[in-house]
């Protein structure tokens, strides 16, 4: 049986509270505070890119797998924020981590599920014996534009996941991918901000394709929602998972732990697969773990995974996700927070 | 500023900390030596630095050069890892009242600077509190 053989998660220490983002722009700190059940959120140093983030998250996942990272054969990186237009971030990883040259690389891009996508494909290829070990992360230092909802929640993180065939920590018991052609979220070439469709992000794209994705996998598993001990959906604000949730029949209690958005915001990419470490962090041997994501376009991928007793031994090697939420934490003013994210224009 | 075949070349030291050893008189060299200083002798073996170390002296950064500009004021520091190797680096993610002489730091990988909007993007290792 393939899975899981390392994790690891890597958030960035700087926050912005939401009352800081509302005062700049005039509105209403309470009301969306309550609208999108959001405190703050990460923000990267200026230092920190989609390609660091996956290095720290790659080493930890390393650490936990204590394998030989020469072994890896495929090394992915899904992000909507790829520093480079052209050149590939999987490159950076691959030689970071000491994995080159004997090693498969690509980007993968596909909104907020792109870290899903390198997952499901590092899987496969270790399914099918064409890779010993595959390296997929999810990372992301996504922008809203200023003034605009996602402002309020667009955020930074980064989540690596190493998936092989011995010395498992968390059995890959199904997988299911449910896309549609669904125009709801895009940036185009050379846009530095992303543009969206409003409320049509809703009941079409987000409820429609994790819902798909959830009873699909449900039923090509033979599951039932009261089988799972843990739900991770995407979270690009704190009401939607909980609201998906009821409409595919969880519990508040099976979503929390992995709930991370109040706190971190929304990582993109690395939100569900972040809430997925956050999940192991805690589970037992033989808990059943779903995971659905979701990228705008559209597309929902998921996974159920079966955590096994290997997990007692692995999870202390490295920092755990909400150990990582609470540590350490510089809360930035707007002013700072504009020249990190290279908001200000300056002379040439 | 490095061009892209001078970054290349030190991708082994700055993304995975690669060091060599004299096989004769034990010293180890980051970056490696082709010859050591010492014996004279051209025989190494390849070894890696360690990633954990304490502080052994520091600054403040507050006039920096241009590709640093943005990030100043920053700290600059003296590492000694925990093989006895010591290197400079910058010290981040450490609010400065923190910083102390013996505080212990690991490694991170950040980007060290990059070339203008237009150039290629320089990583490489920092120093952040255990």
């Amino acid at each position: 049986m393939e899975g899981i053989i390392g994790y690891g998660a890597y958030i960035p220490r700087n926050r912005i509270k939401v009352e800081e983002i509302a005062k700049v722009w005039g509105a209403d700190a309470p009301s969306y505070k309550r609208g999108l059940m959001l405190e703050e959120k990460s923000v990267p140093s200026p230092d920190q890119d989609t390609i660091t983030m996956s290095v720290e998250a790659s080493k930890r996942a390393l650490k936990r797998s204590l394998i030989n990272p020469a072994d890896i054969g495929a090394v992915y990186i899904g992000s909507e924020s790829h520093p480079y237009a052209v050149k590939p971030s999987g490159t950076v990883l691959a030689e970071a981590i000491g994995a080159t040259p004997e090693v498969h690389t690509a980007d993968f891009e596909f909104a907020c599920k792109a870290g899903t996508e390198g997952m499901f494909v590092a899987l496969s290829l270790v399914k099918a014996g064409e890779v010993k070990y595959g390296l997929a992360v999810g990372a992301d230092t996504s922008q809203g534009a200023p003034g605009d909802a996602l402002e309020y929640s667009a955020a930074a993180g980064a989540a690596a996941f190493i998936f092989g065939r011995d010395n498992i920590i968390a059995k890959a018991l199904e997988t299911y991918s449910y896309t549609t052609d669904t125009p709801d979220f895009w940036r185009r070439e050379y846009q530095y901000y992303p543009q969206h469709g409003g409320r049509f992000t809703g009941d079409p794209a987000y409820f429609k394709h994790i819902v798909g994705a959830g009873k699909g996998i449900m039923e090509k598993a033979g599951m039932k929602p009261s089988d799972f001990n843990y739900v991770i959906f995407h979270q690009p604000n704190g009401k939607f998972p909980f609201r998906v949730g009821k409409m595919l029949g969880f519990e508040r209690e099976q979503i929390e732990p992995g709930w991370l958005v109040n706190k971190l915001g929304n990582t993109y990419s690395a939100s569900s697969p972040l809430g997925l470490t956050a999940s192991l962090d805690i589970s037992e041997p033989g808990d059943k773990i779903l995971i659905v994501s979701y990228g705008s376009g559209a597309g929902s991928d998921a996974f159920i995974f079966e955590v096994t007793e290997r997990i007692e031994k692995v999870r202390d090697l490295a920092p755990k996700t909400r150990e990582l939420l609470e540590k350490n934490k510089n809360y930035l003013e707007y002013g700072e927070y504009a020249k990190f994210r290279k908001k200000i224009k300056k002379a040439v | 500023m490095p061009t892209p075949s001078r970054y290349w070349r030190e991708i082994p030291q700055r993304y995975r900390f690669e060091a060599n050893k004299c096989k004769n008189c034990g010293i180890v060299f980051f970056p490696p030596r082709l010859i050591c200083p010492e014996c004279k002798k051209r025989e190494f073996e390849e070894t890696k630095l360690a990633e954990k170390g304490k502080i052994l002296t520091y600054t403040i950064i507050r006039v920096p050069p241009r590709q640093f500009v943005d990030q100043a004021p920053y700290a600059v520091g003296i590492v000694e890892l925990d093989d006895g190797v010591k290197l400079t680096a910058q010290i981040v993610d450490c609010d400065f009242e923190d910083l102390k002489i013996g505080l212990k730091v690991k490694l991170e990988f950040r980007k060290i600077f990059d070339e203008g909007e237009a150039g290629i993007l320089c990583y490489g290792y920092k120093f952040v509190p255990e």
